[in-house]
Formats: structure tokens, C-alpha cells, sequence
């Protein structure tokens, strides 16, 4: 057929090939396993292989295979059951150098995945797994950074010596009274020097005073407020990789609530635990004459000292004596040097914090201080068949370094990477100011359910399209035939995008599937009718075929766009399930308008336009 | 394969008084079904208690939620967690109940009743972790993100019609879908079936698909209209609605095949989504056929709305 181009075909079929290799790797089913990655300075190599051979051979539980993947290893099971078995076993044995979890390996061919191929990723709803909502108090911390702007203020005036009646809270902001309008002034202008998050409002007293409204400017707000949240969802992060679930899903949702979800974990409560852990900060002197590698290796430790660990499992020997405490540090950034340009972490104190911290400095310039991250989770265990709650506390050394100067309220951690800088920050910021989360929401998705679902989602999607296939073919012959075609790489195609954007496929988002191919349906009917209607007018074959797709060109597009709107808003503007099933749609209805526009008028052109002879009937 | 002669021509429009009486019946029935007799919202949306039980031997989930049915707990939702020993249940908390008390309270009175329900068949059955109230709050926050996902659906479709066609097609098309809309709505507040997020995405779905059959109609309407030199509107319209009437049919067939096979086989979890569209799927298709088009003529649509489109916009005339 003349007027279809001939580039169009070649589009048609590259979209064909690409997507059936890029829906391919959703056949492979995943393969349970247990994921074993090393704590501290244990190894994974060749000899833990043989261990934890050994180890399950002496259990009787069979693995089909151990590898080592980077710096984790995955040991592969026939099934869940035996899998179980395996992880408890290894659990046992590997003791706490290890962190032991369960974990879906993927069976996805390499060449497949050297394309970037991968299965779509499971929702809960059909794998299986915890899902929690926490709600952020950002109240917590804005009240404590009003309190801090407070303190600020007074020592400001004190400082400069500037007489003032009152400095107190008053709504969003800090409320200082003056005798005078002078000294309301000259503290405007010494405020403004040390900082430029406030906004000032003068009125007057019912007393005569000047008062003075130092308010905290919006766009500061807004920017503590994300950062509250962002701080909130990579501490839960850092408790959930020390949770070794295999692949988490922490983020935001709306203003201020996280949503976590923890694909595999049954225990509900334990995974509480971790998300609710507390986490603290102190600030320790170093023990310059303590060898740590020595005191690590002999135990030997002064009663004074204590030894700690880095998080790369390297000893540090600090004094027990604290310095300053999580809950005197105000807040800590990650920068650059405003001299050399290197990255560095900025850190203010309290007032009481800064006058011990410029005590210690003095005495100390040269020496090295430590910094240490407390995180107190609570545990349940049992012993002797009765439950016993008891406290596990992790205390590691997130940074030792050197004291260049004397310093109080304010100082420079430097010597770091950028992505070290970030981390710090971070970790100090999460030992300190971190706004307490309620988990305002929990659901427990058993993965029997979860077969079981995606057994009778599979099996029902692949019924109702057999028979929607089987009705087309019959009633409309082979331009039914066509529209199947069409169809089955419509579903192909919405397929291999969700696998390449990484949606993740819940129930919600298969009837989204169901409802975009009931669009691409329509579109096929559309244009048969349209075939049939030319046909009976006594249009030529080749004719009513043009005729047939022009005329049903615009009703498919408006009917595809208006549905693309309700896609689109439900998308933006609604939340969890109502969001799923909307991005599943949009995708759905844009690939709809290809394959019932394009790919069916090209098959029927390579059909019918290929034909010297003239066309007598159409098969429609 | 024909199912419908070609040269059909039913006067639908001459039903209109008929067909409009019937649907202003069923809005009524609808809007008081809602009204009086309320949505019976689920877990999802009003909160309620988690419980979970752990048994001394292997328990069959249906066992124990006809044991809960029994003991006067409708809705709860039963779920293995793990091995065949635990179950994790998830209820409303009855309407009776005095909210004022200290959720924990509420909670613990709330699984002692499903615990003893429980020990009837299963003597050694006993809380496996004290339990859980699932706060309501974020209920109200995903009731009221689904509300503002709907106006703001209707909003932007009017939006595009109005362009694409002229202003009372969008009006009669909004009008519809709020009728097809509502009588969805009020038949799953009549049969008091469980108004969970599956139900509510259907919803949604129903509105998209409500539009797409008006769309359809429409844009033959239009197209016929500006055809046709002399031809009184009703005329128009009937022969819009009868051209387009085979693939009305078909389409809904359709769809409606694949919502049975998911209803019959897509398990509980779709239940909800798949009886929601079939109902969305037969207003739907009756309104485009006896509701949308009467509207147009009443709200007069004529040749001369659509033609003055044509000449603004010279691409629109070459399509047809």
C-alpha cells in the first residue's frame, strides 16, 4: 500500500523485537535464596564458601548452588521451605560477623540482563512482605530549632551588650522587648549579622516596650521541614540494610509521612523494633597512649578508656568520659571549606555544649576526638520457652579526627570526601535531631496470599484475553486476527516498559493492564466497524481499508487522550493503590494509540499491499 | 459475522421521555441508596485492629473466618502470615463501639472477642503479639486524595471536550458521567458491598470508560453534522447512536468478557474491582445510548455549533 511509508514498518518492528526482549525476563520466575553480606571486617571469600557448605551439608538441607556476588553472597534453594531451613541454619552458625537474609535470587539469562533487562519487581500485595506508614513530628524539631534561635538571641544581646526587658517564645517565632527603640535597632542589626534565616516585625508593648518579633522565614521552614524528612528517611534506611531485607522500598509520601515496605519479612514486630530504634551522639577525647590495634588484639584496656570500632572495623581506644552529648549539637551540614574548597561537615553546639567544648579544645589542640553513634534497639528474645525484653546497643565510631584549633559553638570537621561529608552530616543530624516517627499504619502481607494472588491474577488475565482474542478472531475474521496480533504485543510492549521504568506490579496495576487493553480493544472495533461501514457503501477494498483508518483516527485519539487525562491525574494526584493503577494505565493507553494506529495498519498493508492483483473482498 | 443488521434504525431519541423518566428513577434511587443507607467503606478507609493468633495445629483460613462471621465480625480480613500455624486478622471496629476510649483500650477489648470467637473450634489458639490499632487518619487522607483525583479527572476531560468539540458536548458528556458515576456508586451502597481502594480504582476506571462510549458517540454526531446539509437534530442523533450501536455493543461485550473471567477467576482480592466495572461497563453503555444523546438535544446542540470550529481551525476540517 502506497501510503504507508516504509520507515513505519521498520519502527513497528523494532518496537516488536524490543518488546518481547524486554518483557522476556518476566517468565523467569526468582529463585529463593539467602543472602549472606559481611558485618564489620568479616570477608566473604572462597573459605566462608566452603564453611557454609559444610555448614548445610552437616544440617541436611540441600542448596542448588553458592555464589559470590561482590561483596555479598547468595546461596540458591529449590523452594521456600527448604530455604527457611537454610537461613535459620546459617543464622546459627555465621553468628553475628554476618548479616543473614532471606532474598530472591533472579534466574534472568546474563544476556539478558547485559541489555538491561530486568523482571518487573513484585508489590507486596502479590510477594508478600510488611508495608508501614510513619508519620514525621516535624513539630519536635522546629520547636527545638525556635529554641535554639532563642538561645542565640539572648547570648547575642548579652554579648553585645544591648539591655533588653524579655526574650521569649511567641508563636513561629522568638519575641524580644526593649526599654527603648534604639536598642530595639542596634539588636536588629547584631542579630542579622550572626543570621539570615529570620524576619523581623517591630510593634509595641501594652507596656510601653519596643518589642522586637523575630520570626523564622518561610522558604527556612519549608527547607527544614524537607530536610527533617529526607535525615528521617536515611536513618530508616541504615535500619533497614542492618535488617538485610533484600530490597526496601523507604520513601516519601506526601508532606510527612514515610512509607517503608519490607518484601519477605514476616515478623512484624521485629522490623518495628529496628525502625524504632533511638540513636544518640557523643563526643569522646582519644587516648593518644593506647595502641588500638594492641588493646583490640590483648583486651587490654585502661579503666579510664573504652574501645570502640569503626564502622570499617577499625579499633579506636577513647576516654570514657563524655564531652558533648547528641542532644546538646544543634545542627550539622555537610559544606565545602570556604579556604581550600575541600568538603567538609559544619557542626554548631549549644551554649552549654560550646563552653565544655571550648574547654576541652584548649587543652587539647593536636590531639585527636572521636565521635560516637549510639543506637539503642529494643529485642525480645526467649530463653528457656519465656519471652525476655532486653535492650541491643550498637556503638560505632563514625569519626576520629585530629583538633586543629580552639573551637566552641561552631567547627569544621574537614579531611573527607564529599560522599564521606554527606554521611557524617547525616549521621550526626540523625543522632541528634531526627523528629520522632509514629508508624501510623502496618499491614501484613502473608506470601501465601500473595501466590495465591498472582496464581488467579495470572491465570484470570490470561483467560479473559484468550477468550476476548478468541471473539475478535471470530467476529471480525482477519482483521481480528490482526487486532489480536496487535494485542498481544500491546500487552508485550506495556510489559517490557514497565520492567524498564522498574514499576512495580501490584493488583491494582493489573486491572490498570485489564482496562488499557480493553482500550486497545475498542480502538480495533472501531476501526473494523469503520472497515465494514466504507465496504457497504461500496467503497473498494484497498479504499474502505485508508478510509477506514482516517475516519477513526480522531474518535481513537480523543477517546485515548481523554482516558490519558483520568491516567495522568490519578497518577499525580492520587496515593498508593489509586497511583498504581494510574501509571499503569497512562503507559497502557500510549502504547494503545501505537499498536491500534500503527501496527495493525501496517500489518494489513504488508497483508494486502503486497498483492499485485487487484483486492476483490476483505476478510472482515 | 454480523450480530446486528447494518441498516438497523431504531428511533432511540423517540424513547427519550421514557428512557430520560427511567434514569432520573435510578439517580434518585442512587442518591438516596448513598445518602440513607451510606458506602460501606473498608478497613482501608475507616481504620480498625490488627490482630494476630497463633494455633497450636495447622488452622484452615476459612475455618477461622467463619468462626469470626459467627461471632458477629463481617469483613475481617483473614491472612496466613508465614507458616499454617499463624494468622493475622484485620477488622473494622464495630459501629457500637464508644470511640472515645484510648485506642489501646479499644483494641485489646476488641482481640479478647475475636480470641474467644476463635477458641471455640480451636481451644489453643492465643494472641501471637499484642495488638495493633491501624489509625484512621490515613483513611481520611486516602478518601480525600481518591475525591481530588475524581474532580480533578472530571475537570480535565470537560476541559478537552469543550475544545475538541463545543461546550455542550462537554456539558452533556459531564452530565452523563456523573449519572453513570452515581448509579455505580449507589448500586454498591444498595447491595452494602464492601467500598474498599480495588472499588475505588474502579470507580475511576468506570468514569474513563463512561467517557470513552460518550466519545464515541460524540464524535459521530459531530462528524454527521457537518455531512449532512439539511437534517433535523433528533434525526442526527438516532442515526449516530444506531451507526455507532454494533460497536457499542461489541466493545462492552468485550470488556465485559474479560471482567467475568477476572471476577470468576481473579480470587477475592479483585472481586471488588471486577463487579464494580461490570456494573460501570451496563450504565455505561445504556446511558450513551438513552441518556447522553437526549441530553444533547435538549441542551440544543445544532449544525451551526460545530461548523464555525472548522473554519477557525483549517486542520480540524480535513480530519473527518
Amino acid at each position: 500500500m502506497s501510503d504507508f511509508p516504509r520507515w513505519r514498518y521498520w519502527v513497528v518492528a523494532l518496537a516488536m523485537v524490543l518488546g518481547l526482549l524486554y518483557a522476556a525476563p518476566n517468565i523467569y520466575r526468582p529463585q529463593p535464596a539467602v543472602q549472606i553480606s559481611p558485618n564489620r571486617d568479616a570477608k566473604v571469600d572462597a573459605t566462608l564458601q566452603k564453611q557454609v557448605a559444610t555448614d548445610l551439608d552437616k544440617a541436611k538441607v540441600p542448596f542448588q548452588s553458592i555464589t559470590i556476588d561482590k561483596d555479598r553472597m547468595l546461596v540458591r534453594f529449590a523452594n521456600t521451605q527448604v530455604q527457611l531451613q537454610g537461613s535459620d541454619t546459617l543464622r546459627l552458625a555465621l553468628g553475628d560477623d554476618y548479616t543473614v537474609a532471606l532474598n530472591l535470587a533472579t534466574t534472568v539469562p546474563h544476556w539478558l540482563l547485559a541489555i538491561g533487562a530486568h523482571a518487573m519487581p513484585l508489590g507486596l500485595d502479590l510477594q508478600g512482605g510488611v508495608h508501614f506508614l510513619l508519620a514525621v513530628d516535624e513539630n519536635a524539631v522546629l520547636k527545638k530549632q525556635q529554641q535554639r534561635y532563642l538561645d542565640d538571641i539572648r547570648s547575642t544581646l548579652r554579648q553585645k551588650q544591648i539591655p533588653f526587658d524579655s526574650v521569649s517564645l511567641s508563636g513561629d517565632g522568638v519575641q524580644a522587648v526593649f526599654k527603648t527603640s534604639d536598642d530595639r535597632d542596634k539588636a536588629v542589626s547584631a542579630i542579622d549579622q550572626g543570621t539570615t534565616d529570620l524576619a523581623f516585625t517591630n510593634s509595641r508593648t501594652p507596656g510601653g516596650g519596643y518589642a522586637l518579633l523575630a520570626n523564622i522565614k518561610p522558604a527556612v521552614l519549608q527547607k527544614l521541614a524537607q530536610g527533617t524528612i529526607t535525615q528521617n528517611v536515611t536513618t530508616l534506611r541504615n535500619r533497614v540494610n542492618a535488617l538485610g531485607v533484600a530490597e526496601p522500598l523507604i520513601q516519601q509520601q506526601g508532606e510527612s509521612r514515610i512509607v517503608v515496605e519490607l518484601p519477605g519479612v514476616q515478623d512484624t514486630a521485629a522490623a518495628k523494633r529496628a525502625l524504632g530504634a533511638v540513636a544518640t551522639l557523643e563526643y569522646h577525647a582519644d587516648d593518644p597512649n593506647v595502641n588500638p590495634q594492641e588493646a583490640a588484639q590483648t583486651g587490654n584496656v585502661p579503666p579510664d578508656d573504652r574501645l570502640y570500632y569503626m564502622k570499617d572495623g577499625t579499633p579506636v581506644v577513647l576516654k570514657k568520659r563524655v564531652i558533648v552529648s547528641g542532644d546538646e549539637l544543634e545542627d550539622a551540614s555537610a559544606g565545602y571549606d570556604q579556604q581550600t574548597g575541600m568538603p567538609d561537615v559544619n557542626v554548631t553546639l549549644n551554649s552549654a555544649g560550646a563552653a565544655r567544648m571550648l574547654d576541652f579544645t584548649t587543652q587539647n589542640v593536636g590531639k585527636r576526638m572521636g565521635v560516637v553513634y549510639i543506637e539503642t534497639m529494643p529485642e525480645v528474645k526467649v530463653v528457656d520457652g519465656k519471652e525476655v525484653h532486653t535492650t541491643k546497643t550498637t556503638e560505632t565510631v563514625i569519626n576520629n579526627a585530629v583538633i586543629q584549633g580552639v573551637f566552641g559553638k561552631k567547627f569544621q570537621t574537614t579531611g573527607l570526601t564529599q560522599q564521606e561529608a554527606q554521611n557524617l552530616s547525616l549521621m550526626l543530624r540523625s543522632g541528634s535531631l531526627a523528629a520522632p516517627m509514629d508508624i501510623v499504619e502496618q499491614n501484613v502481607i502473608g506470601p501465601s496470599l500473595g501466590q495465591d494472588n498472582i496464581r488467579k491474577g495470572d491465570r484470570a488475565i490470561v483467560l479473559g484475553l484468550a477468550l476476548v482474542l478468541l471473539a475478535a478472531a471470530i467476529y471480525y475474521r482477519l482483521f481480528g486476527i490482526v487486532a489480536d496480533i496487535a494485542l498481544v504485543f500491546n500487552l508485550l510492549l506495556l510489559v517490557a516498559v514497565m520492567s524498564l521504568v522498574g514499576v512495580t506490579l501490584t493488583m491494582p496495576g493489573i486491572a490498570g493492564i485489564i482496562l488499557a487493553l480493553g482500550m486497545a480493544i475498542d480502538a480495533n472495533v472501531l476501526i473494523c466497524e469503520r472497515i465494514r461501514e466504507e465496504l457497504r457503501n461500496g467503497s473498494t477494498p484497498l479504499a474502505s481499508i485508508r478510509t477506514g483508518y482516517e475516519k477513526s483516527f480522531s474518535v481513537i485519539v480523543d477517546a485515548h487522550v481523554t482516558h490519558l487525562i483520568a491516567a495522568v491525574a490519578l497518577m499525580t494526584v492520587g496515593a498508593g493503590a489509586i497511583k498504581g493503577f494510574g501509571v499503569t494505565l497512562a503507559i497502557g493507553i500510549i502504547i494503545s494509540l501505537f499498536t491500534s494506529l500503527t501496527m495493525t495498519h501496517a500489518i494489513t498493508a504488508l497483508i494486502h499491499g503486497g498483492r499485485r492483483k487487484k483486492l476483490k473482498t476483505l476478510w472482515v | 459475522m454480523e450480530i446486528f443488521r447494518h441498516d438497523l434504525n431504531i428511533n432511540f431519541l423517540g424513547m427519550r421521555k421514557v428512557s430520560i423518566v427511567i434514569s432520573a428513577i435510578c439517580l434518585i434511587v442512587s442518591v438516596w441508596a448513598i445518602a440513607i443507607r451510606g458506602l460501606n467503606y473498608g478497613l482501608d478507609f475507616t481504620g480498625g485492629v490488627l490482630v494476630q493468633v497463633s494455633y497450636e495445629r495447622p488452622v484452615d483460613i476459612g475455618e477461622a473466618r467463619s468462626a469470626l462471621m459467627k461471632a458477629g465480625f463481617e469483613h475481617a480480613m483473614v491472612q496466613s502470615v508465614g507458616g499454617t500455624r499463624e494468622i493475622s486478622i484485620r477488622l473494622q471496629l464495630p459501629k457500637n463501639r464508644d470511640k472515645k476510649e484510648s485506642p489501646d483500650k479499644l483494641a485489646g477489648a476488641i482481640s479478647k472477642e475475636v480470641l474467644s470467637a476463635l477458641q471455640v473450634g480451636h481451644p489453643g489458639a492465643k494472641l501471637a503479639q499484642a495488638p495493633d490499632f491501624v489509625g484512621p487518619e490515613v483513611g481520611a487522607q486516602l478518601k480525600q486524595s481518591g475525591i481530588y483525583a475524581v474532580i480533578v479527572v472530571i475537570i480535565g476531560i470537560m476541559i478537552y471536550l469543550g475544545m475538541r468539540f463545543e461546550k455542550r458536548f462537554a456539558v452533556a458528556a459531564l452530565a452523563s458521567e456523573i449519572h453513570d458515576t452515581v448509579i455505580t456508586l449507589g448500586v454498591i451502597a444498595l447491595v452494602q458491598r464492601e467500598f474498599d481502594m480495588t472499588v475505588l480504582a474502579s470507580i475511576l476506571a468506570v468514569v474513563g470508560y463512561s467517557i470513552n462510549d460518550k466519545v464515541v458517540v460524540f464524535d459521530r454526531v459531530r462528524e454527521l453534522f457537518r455531512l449532512t446539509r439539511k437534517a433535523r437534530t433528533p434525526d442526527i442523533l438516532n442515526r449516530a447512536i444506531n451507526n455507532t450501536l454494533s460497536r457499542t455493543i461489541i466493545t462492552s461485550s468485550f470488556t465485559a468478557i474479560a471482567m467475568a473471567s477476572l471476577y470468576l477467576f481473579g480470587g477475592p482480592a479483585v472481586h471488588g474491582f471486577a463487579i464494580t466495572m461490570l456494573i460501570g461497563i451496563l450504565v455505561g453503555t445504556l446511558s450513551s445510548i438513552f441518556f447522553a444523546s437526549p441530553l444533547l438535544m435538549w441542551l440544543g446542540v445544532s449544525k451551526k455549533d460545530l461548523m464555525p470550529v472548522t473554519r477557525e481551525n483549517p486542520e480540524l476540517a480535513r480530519r473527518p
